[in-house]
């Protein structure tokens, strides 16, 4: 990847992250969640997936589902630099003359599916996969999970069943960020060696990290990494990433910030000096 | 033309089907090399059977997904209610061994509350065939609807002769002014039976077969109420969240109310075994039912003598 398209995509990504700390008030968000796969999808939409506002119905485009809904600030934020949806559209946060909530639906063009119960969309995203091979068609099925996410069941019942049927044009992607809602995730349900356990589960397994546009470019470019086996690529990344002040936190996965916190926190996308939050922080919803 | 037959047909006439199943293939044998890629067998996972067939409606399928009634309305109703019915999406349920056809398998396969757990989701079609002749009428209807839509499959031999189905309507066998039976499902013969023993005592007794749950046919059940007899719910589910709560919803809603006699499974698992054992000792027979309305009535219950043979179900899984 070219400096320039990685500087390019670095300035989306502040963008976009821009975004996130806007929502964070006024009955806030989950943005320790969303700030971690800000880059993944920002790398997706704006340079790997063939999906754009004007391609939604184009038979070959790719699907991308958000199994993880609560991080919907990434993703809103990615679609209103995209054009997918108007950026005057996010000051409808949680009003209710409009559909733009915690979790994401599919009122907003782009969205492929409503998710927020997690371990659901793994299976959602199968069901397509199986379609596009039934179809003929090459169109790339992408599912990105949370790694507590990986708690539930319902995703190794779909890691096993996508791996016996070969699935080769499914991709599991992974936000490692290592925090659970409360906790980290090894304090409380071990995930690793995370890569060997899908391997053992017959996918083929990428790990990188999952804020470098080269890495993310040079993983999804290797798409997919086998022709009779599902891919997953685990992205490390950090909890809250591009706020010092919250990143890697367990108490900061929902965050409703006050309006001057907020323009705090705006000066600190840019100069990467924490700011001292005082604001209350919910860390169960 | 039984099932299989009736969904290979259907299969082959629209691309669209697709015949999926969480390995319960009782029904569906031949269906893989008839089928190939359009046979989805994901195991035992009812959970990422439905989240799939979502996928696959999304992509404009109308996935016919197979599994045992217990497993698919709990293990995965979660799936059903937030993926097929926010989704609001055309997948079609069949529902293998509900009520009383899991006989001899025991409290864990016993889908009694399947009715109350999927008429509570909003968009969800309902439907409970009579016996095999009247699903076969009824199932090309739900599949070509574009509700998601939960049957309760039922391929017990017909011993009635049914009218063509029609999308919400119930089938009105016969009116009556001493009684009326309504029914759905498997327990549909066993009230036939029962209504002629009550005939055969001088009683006027009306039954009449529901086959849509949801949306209900509300003009019908009034009607029963306005003939002014005892009416009479029978049902192979929990006495709450089915029939019975449906016509009470209805006559409140409608501002009526009537003489009803439940005739369901109240606050309790039923015994396991043999149906004709499980029917007998749970009393659900033709002639216990007909003693039950006979007692009811104030007749004498001991006049009902005629001991009902049940055919065994055919399935053992």
């Amino acid at each position: 990847m070219t400096s320039e398209k990685q500087d390019e995509l670095k300035a989306l990504a502040l963008r976009v992250r821009e975004h996130i700390v806007r929502l964070s008030t006024d009955g806030g968000c989950f943005t320790g969640a969303s700030l971690s796969c800000t880059d993944l999808l920002v790398y997706l939409y704006a340079d790997f997936l063939n999906i754009s506002p004007e391609t939604l119905d184009a038979p070959d485009r790719d699907f991308l589902f958000l199994s993880k809904g609560h991080d919907v600030p990434a993703l809103y934020g990615t679609f209103a630099e995209l054009g997918f949806m108007p950026k005057a559209r996010l000051a409808n946060h949680l009003k209710s003359n409009d559909s733009i909530y915690w979790h994401p639906n599919r009122s907003v063009p782009g969205v492929e599916f409503h998710s927020g119960s997690l371990g659901h969309l793994p299976s959602v995203g199968l069901g397509v996969a199986l379609d596009n091979r039934m179809r003929g068609l090459t169109n790339r099925t992408i599912v990105i999970t949370g790694d507590g996410e990986l708690n539930e069941g319902s995703v190794w019942e779909t890691v096993l069943v996508a791996a016996a049927h070969k699935l080769s044009n499914f991709t599991l992607v992974v936000d490692r960020n290592h925090f659970q809602a409360n906790v980290a995730t090894e304090d409380l349900i071990p995930l690793e060696p995370l890569g060997p356990k899908f391997e053992a589960f017959g996918w083929a397994v990428q790990r990188i990290d999952g804020h470098d546009f080269a890495q993310l470019e040079a993983a999804f470019g290797a798409l997919p990494f086998s022709d009779d086996k599902p891919s997953v690529i685990i992205c490390d990344t950090v909890r809250g990433r591009g706020l010092p002040s919250i990143e890697a936190r367990a108490d900061r996965w929902f965050c409703n910030f006050s309006s001057d916190e907020v323009v705090e926190l705006l000066k600190e996308l840019h100069s990467q000096e924490a700011t001292t939050l005082t604001s209350e922080t919910l860390t169960v919803r | 033309m039984n099932y299989e037959e009736l969904i290979k047909e259907t299969a082959l006439a629209d691309d669209r089907l697709i015949v999926m199943t969480a390995e319960n293939r009782a029904l569906i044998r031949n269906l893989p090399a008839v089928l190939g890629p359009r046979f989805i067998d994901t195991g035992i996972t009812e959970q990422t059977l439905i989240g799939a067939a979502a996928g696959l409606a999304l992509r404009g399928r109308i996935p016919v997904v197979h599994a045992l009634a217990t497993f698919l309305t709990l293990r995965a109703f979660e799936f059903i209610r937030t993926d097929v019915g926010i989704g609001q999406l055309p997948v079609k349920i069949s529902s293998f061994v509900p009520g009383f056809l899991s006989d001899g398998n025991g409290p864990t396969h016993q889908a009694i509350e399947d009715v109350a757990l999927m008429r509570g989701i909003p968009g969800m079609t309902v439907f409970a065939p009579a016996d095999e002749a009247d699903m076969l009428g009824m199932l090309p209807q739900i599949w070509a609807s574009p509700s998601p839509a939960y049957v309760r499959i039922n391929t017990r031999p017909s011993t009635y002769q049914h009218t063509p189905f029609e999308m919400g309507k119930a089938e009105v066998v016969a009116t009556g002014t001493d009684a009326t039976i309504l029914v759905y499902g498997m327990l549909f013969e066993q009230a036939l039976i029962a209504r002629e023993l009550l005939e055969a005592q001088g009683k006027s007794v009306g039954l009449v077969n529901l086959r849509t749950l949801k949306p209900v046919d509300e003009a019908a059940l009034l009607q029963v109420v306005q003939a002014g007899g005892l009416v009479v719910t029978l049902e192979d589910h929990f006495q709450t969240g089915g029939l019975y709560s449906i016509l009470a919803e209805v006559l409140l809603k409608n501002e009526q109310t009537a003489k009803v006699l439940p005739i369901a499974l109240n606050e309790k698992w039923y015994k396991p075994g043999l149906l004709s054992e499980v029917l007998e000792y749970e009393g659900f027979t033709g002639q216990h039912i007909a003693q039950r309305i006979a007692e009811k009535l104030g007749a004498n219950p001991a006049a009902i003598t005629t001991k009902t043979e049940v055919v065994e179900n055919e399935f053992a899984e």
